[in-house]
């Protein structure tokens, strides 16, 4: 018998029995897209977090006041309150050469007005470092000026949502509006960029952060974030933080430095997990539609009992039959393998256009593994009733009609 | 050359044994028309499984053209079926969803021929049975005598030297039944061994030889005489 004859006739009899061959089909490719689908979101998670990590910037870390590290042992005596971090405490971490920028944060929410129009927005008090170290651009005017940090100006830097609330589709440069209770003149407004961890740069308010401290009225500091001069230097500027601000609080480590690839390698681990996980719940799926094949390849062998007996009066061997029958689940699993993959690649096609900003991505492996682990799940549950068919006493099969 | 000796054969039904054959001997020399005669049950369908190697006999030995065929395996009793044995069937037993011409192809793809050699052979043997132009018809839209003829070019397409066939006229009205007797036996004439299992008298006095079965035996095994005609 020829590859060629074994792969015809199986053709045949899958397009010779519609409901059964469309039940196979049904279930292999149900399966196969799920596996596809499920690693695709997981994957998707994964960029999706990465993604939003390094729209941050690159080589930053993160300066947080107080501890978040348990340290065991037995409870202070006196109770141990972090000081402040304050604008001394961030200019003074420039003197390390490992540090290039240094980006002091001071964050709060203040009525915005200009004319009747009046607006609660973020205020974000920062310097002009900010704008290289969150890779920030301009859609009109320019950012906060390089100057001393200390210095209170009155100017201010709108997100570009703000910017079209409040001044609709007139140009705000120039313009003074009010922020609390004091007056900035707008310098610029910044262009869209999205959410980044949380906070939508596109309603938002920049102002220097001398003028956010006394806006506030207070001195500390929301967090530092501070961008390495290089890859290699991420530890050693953490260690130049520590050391600096441990120097300046008297010998107390109260502050927390989270740098960005530490937690991007942590998320990167946790979604790789996820993934893998619900990889194999969608595995199981495929084994459920290999159960079901098996079960359908059974009822089809007991249907075809007098032409497998035939089959045998004209001369076949009980592995002609085998063989048969194997073909016919794999040729089934493989069409229902790629049906599988199109039913996945429709669904990441729907919601990348339900959804733009989560990346749906099928990573390559697990189209392979999927269209894999089909085809042998087709196979191995392909094995019982082909078997049987194979075991069939030719006089007992053709004697029933 | 068929040659049975001392066959046996007995089925377990419920806690009963039936004995289908008992110790039957027979031979058949080539190109002998043998018909097989006797009331249900007797065993004349049993005889004809085990010489198409169908079924296997519990005791008792059997040579086809000089070989023990009860010591060959499953791939090679399957090889000597389809070389040797073509069956015709009662119900024809032809595969419903394969047009005419691809259920005489069938045997040809087992034994591995090539695609132009089939087509080949398949149209002639379609065409000398007079159904070439119902070769890509399927059984279902064929009458009963245009079935069995399908059948029968299956069974012989593969120029084997036995012919079998049970109760090929059973299911088929007189006049096709008549037509499908005389292709029978002109495949005789021109040199197959052609055995019949059949109820009806008429039929079995045109064979050359006669057996009558009863109860798993050969009860009597009588040549052609001028008296029957």
């Amino acid at each position: 018998m020829r590859t060629f004859d074994v792969v015809r006739f199986s053709f045949r009899s899958a397009t010779g029995f519609r409901t059964r061959t469309l039940l196979i089909l049904l279930a292999m490719a149900i399966g196969v897209g799920a596996v596809i689908m499920l690693t695709a979101l997981g994957e998707g998670a994964r960029l999706y977090v990465t993604r939003e990590f390094t729209s941050l910037g690159t080589h930053l870390l993160i300066v947080l006041p107080g501890r978040s590290e348990t340290t065991g042992g037995p409870p202070p005596l006196l109770g141990e309150t972090p000081r402040d971090l304050t604008l001394d405490d961030a200019l003074s971490l420039k003197h390390s050469s490992a540090i290039r920028r240094v980006a002091p944060i001071a964050i709060g929410s203040a009525p915005v007005s200009w004319q009747q129009r009046s607006r609660e927005v973020t205020i974000m008090g920062s310097t002009a470092e900010l704008f290289d170290i969150r890779q920030l651009s301009m859609a009109q005017g320019r950012f906060l000026p390089a100057g001393k940090p200390t210095l209170q100006t009155a100017v201010c830097v709108l997100g570009y949502k703000v910017k079209n609330e409040l001044f609709g589709n007139a140009s705000p440069l120039g313009k003074w509006l009010r922020i609390g209770g004091r007056r900035f003149r707008v310098i610029g407004v910044l262009t869209p960029k999205g959410q980044s961890l949380g906070t939508d740069m596109g309603d938002i308010a920049i102002i220097p952060v001398a003028s956010a401290q006394a806006l506030f009225n207070t001195s500390s500091l929301f967090r530092v974030i501070i961008q390495a001069s290089g890859r290699d230097s991420v530890a050693r500027a953490k260690k130049a933080v520590l050391d600096t601000i441990r120097d300046r609080h008297e010998g107390e480590d109260d502050v927390t430095v989270i740098t960005q690839d530490a937690l991007l390698s942590t998320f990167d681990r946790i979604f790789t997990a996820l993934t893998l996980t619900v990889a194999g719940i969608a595995a199981i799926s495929l084994a459920v539609a290999g159960i079901l094949i098996m079960n359908v390849m059974m009822i089809s062998v007991s249907q075809r009992t007098t032409e497998i007996g035939l089959m045998k009066a004209i001369g076949a061997s009980g592995g002609q039959v085998l063989r048969l029958f194997l073909s016919e689940s794999a040729v089934l699993s493989a069409i229902g393998a790629l049906l599988g993959v199109m039913l996945a690649l429709i669904g990441t096609w729907t919601s990348l256009r339900l959804y733009p900003d989560f990346p749906v991505t099928i990573p390559w492996w697990s189209l392979i593994a999927a269209i894999g682990v089909g085809m042998l799940t087709g196979l191995i549950f392909g094995v019982l009733p082909a078997r049987r068919a194979a075991g069939l006493e030719p006089v007992e099969a053709l004697s029933r009609r | 050359m068929i040659e049975l000796q001392g066959i046996s054969r007995k089925f377990q039904v419920g806690n009963e044994a039936v004995h289908a054959l008992r110790s039957v001997s027979l031979g058949v020399k080539p190109g002998g028309y043998l018909a097989v005669m006797g009331p249900s049950g007797s065993g004349k369908s049993t005889l004809l499984n085990i010489i198409g190697l169908l079924d296997r006999p519990d005791q008792g030995v059997y040579l086809l053209d000089e070989q023990n065929t009860t010591d060959l395996n499953d791939r090679q009793q399957a090889a000597v079926r389809r070389h040797k044995i073509g069956f015709v069937f009662q119900f024809f037993h032809l595969v419903p969803r394969l047009t005419a011409a691809e259920n005489v192809e069938l045997p040809l793809i087992l034994a591995g021929f090539d695609a132009d050699e089939r087509k080949q052979r398949v149209q002639n043997a379609l065409s000398a049975l007079g159904i070439a132009d119902r070769s890509r018809h399927r059984p279902d839209q064929l009458s009963g005598g245009q079935r069995q003829r399908v059948a029968i070019a299956r069974a012989t397409i593969m120029r084997p030297g036995i012919i079998l066939a049970d109760e090929p006229t059973g299911n088929l009205d007189r006049a096709s039944g008549r037509e499908v007797i005389d292709i029978l036996e002109n495949l005789n004439k021109q040199g197959m061994t052609l055995i019949m299992v059949t109820h009806d008298p008429e039929l079995g006095r045109r064979a050359s030889r006669r057996i009558q079965m009863i109860d798993g035996r050969i009860q009597s095994d009588k040549a052609q005489t001028h008296e029957d005609i």
